[in-house]
């Protein structure tokens, strides 16, 4: 079994809190994962508003949040188990961000420090 | 009285303890009759109990050569009198709780060491709760405490961080011992619920004392109230288990329903969520008629599967789910689990192709009966074979 980590993002900022039945899904998609002896690691949200996210580049220059520069922003990651990155991919999308509120969940394999 | 005096000669020398108290009984057994039952009975036995631990030690200090180290230790600290006082009393069987669950032990084997130091069972007992020989349970029970004695926990240090460190351990055992009841292989339904009443005295003792007395325990015991107030309404005059959906909701017992709800509010004291506070948190939704409450217990689920993954929680999530998104969509999410030899998998697919396609109903419910190891359960399953079948034909 590889490990691979679900990077989700979304588009809109407005998007990032999620109503109750938004939040449900998102749950029942996780819960389901972890049903499927599936999940390693049920990963964080990463707060996106001000006062929460700074990015620090060279010279000592600090913005605020990721938001400004770029038009998609990291909202969390998850990390799953699966025999190859196929199945790691069948598992994003059967995740509800998609009839939801649009963005994309980049998977990528973890390669682990020692 | 065997926890009291273990507390007095440690584990090691449980036998010892078990020898006196039984001594203590039979006399009482020979006294009582003759010259009537003492004013103070507690006092008399461990009055009685004492002269025998007194007469042991006179005995002992004789023969006993090899346990002299100890001999020593013990004549040094004299039997403090307030040591046969209530709350010694009770302190006692804490720590004889706490000394039975012991993780060198396993699950199975704190169970029956509980159900026989704690509960008093015969072997017998024990055995027909397990449905197993007295013989496979007396030597399970044997290897439990050579164990024990090797392990060497002490008893009479209460302390605070020993007990915050053992206490999960302790509510585990508990949960088991009372899951034992509740969903046991046997069908004896006496033993099944001295099984669940004994779970719930040890608990009960846990919140009464302050060092144990966490929101965890709180919701074990709000758990077993409510799982508790249903056992009237769960079997029928056939000894068949009744279905949830099928229960007659005026035979649940509403002043048991009242103390969960009172230990579930216990619970709720400080930040922490255990999984004893989300399953009681499920119980009590089904307790409740609101509209919503297939949905709180689905959330309820997602919570715990993430917390501590188990094959019967998943199984129960896919219950709750179909009851919130139909059965279809349940059977899709069932279907990409990786399939389980195991009964309750079959039992749900069962349930769930029931009215979708009656004859996979059927091959399912075929499968867990044949993987079922429960006679109730065999029967239950049977009945609803039987009804897919007259709906058939």
């Amino acid at each position: 079994m590889k490990e691979f980590a679900l990077i989700f993002r979304l588009k809109d900022i407005s998007d990032f809190k999620p109503s109750p039945e938004q939040m449900q899904e998102r749950m029942n998609w996780l819960a389901g994962v972890a049903a499927q002896q599936k999940l390693v690691d049920k990963g964080n949200t990463l707060l996106p508003i001000p006062g929460s996210a700074k990015v620090v580049k060279p010279g000592g220059v600090v913005t605020d949040g990721p938001y400004t520069e770029i038009k998609e922003f990291v909202s969390g990651y998850v990390v799953v188990k699966a025999e190859s990155i196929d199945e790691a991919v069948e598992i994003a999308k059967a995740n509800p961000i998609f009839d939801q509120v649009g963005g994309n969940i980049e998977v990528r394999e973890v390669l682990k420090r020692d | 009285m065997t926890a009291v005096l273990c507390r007095h000669f440690g584990l090691q020398h449980i036998e010892l303890a078990e020898d006196i108290a039984s001594d203590t009984f039979l006399k009482a057994s020979e006294h009582w009759p003759v010259h009537g039952i003492p004013k103070h009975p507690v006092a008399w036995l461990y009055t009685v109990a004492k002269n025998k631990l007194k007469d042991y030690y006179k005995h002992l200090s004789v023969f006993e050569q090899k346990v002299k180290p100890a001999l020593l230790n013990s004549e040094q600290k004299a039997i403090p009198e307030q040591e046969w006082d209530h709350r010694y009393i009770e302190d006692s069987f804490l720590a004889m709780i706490f000394a039975v669950c012991n993780p060198v032990n396993t699950p199975e084997s704190q169970i029956c060491l509980a159900l026989q130091i704690l509960c008093g069972f015969s072997m017998e007992e024990i055995a027909r709760a397990f449905l197993s020989k007295p013989e496979t349970i007396k030597k399970r029970l044997q290897r439990a405490r050579q164990y024990l004695r090797n392990d060497g926990f002490n008893i009479v240090a209460l302390d605070r961080t020993a007990i915050q460190k053992r206490l999960n351990t302790v509510l585990k055992t508990l949960y088991l011992l009372y899951n034992e009841g509740y969903y046991s292989v046997t069908h004896d339904t006496q033993i099944r619920a001295e099984l669940c009443s004994e779970a719930m005295r040890l608990t009960l003792l846990l919140t009464e004392n302050r060092l144990t007395n966490t929101p965890a325990a709180n919701a074990l015991l709000a758990l077993m109230c409510y799982q508790s107030s249903r056992l009237p309404a769960r079997m029928n005059e056939h000894n068949e288990t009744i279905l949830f959906e099928e229960q007659d909701v005026r035979l649940w017992d509403q002043s048991l329903i009242q103390r969960g709800h009172y230990y579930l509010i216990q619970a709720t004291e400080g930040a922490e969520v255990s999984k004893y506070h989300l399953e009681a948190g499920i119980a009590y939704w089904h307790t409740t008629t609101d509209a919503s409450k297939w949905n709180r217990i689905l959330q309820l689920y997602n919570q715990l599967v993430l917390l501590e993954y188990s094959p019967i929680t998943v199984l129960n999530r896919l219950f709750a789910y179909s009851k919130v998104y139909g059965k279809k969509m349940a059977i899709e999410e069932t279907e990409r689990l990786e399939s389980s030899e195991n009964n309750y998998y079959y039992a749900l697919l069962g349930y769930l192709y029931t009215d979708i396609d009656n004859e996979k109903a059927i091959y399912h419910y075929e499968r867990a009966i044949q993987l079922s190891r429960s006679v109730v359960e065999k029967r239950t399953l049977q009945r609803q074979l039987v009804k897919l079948r007259d709906g058939n034909s």
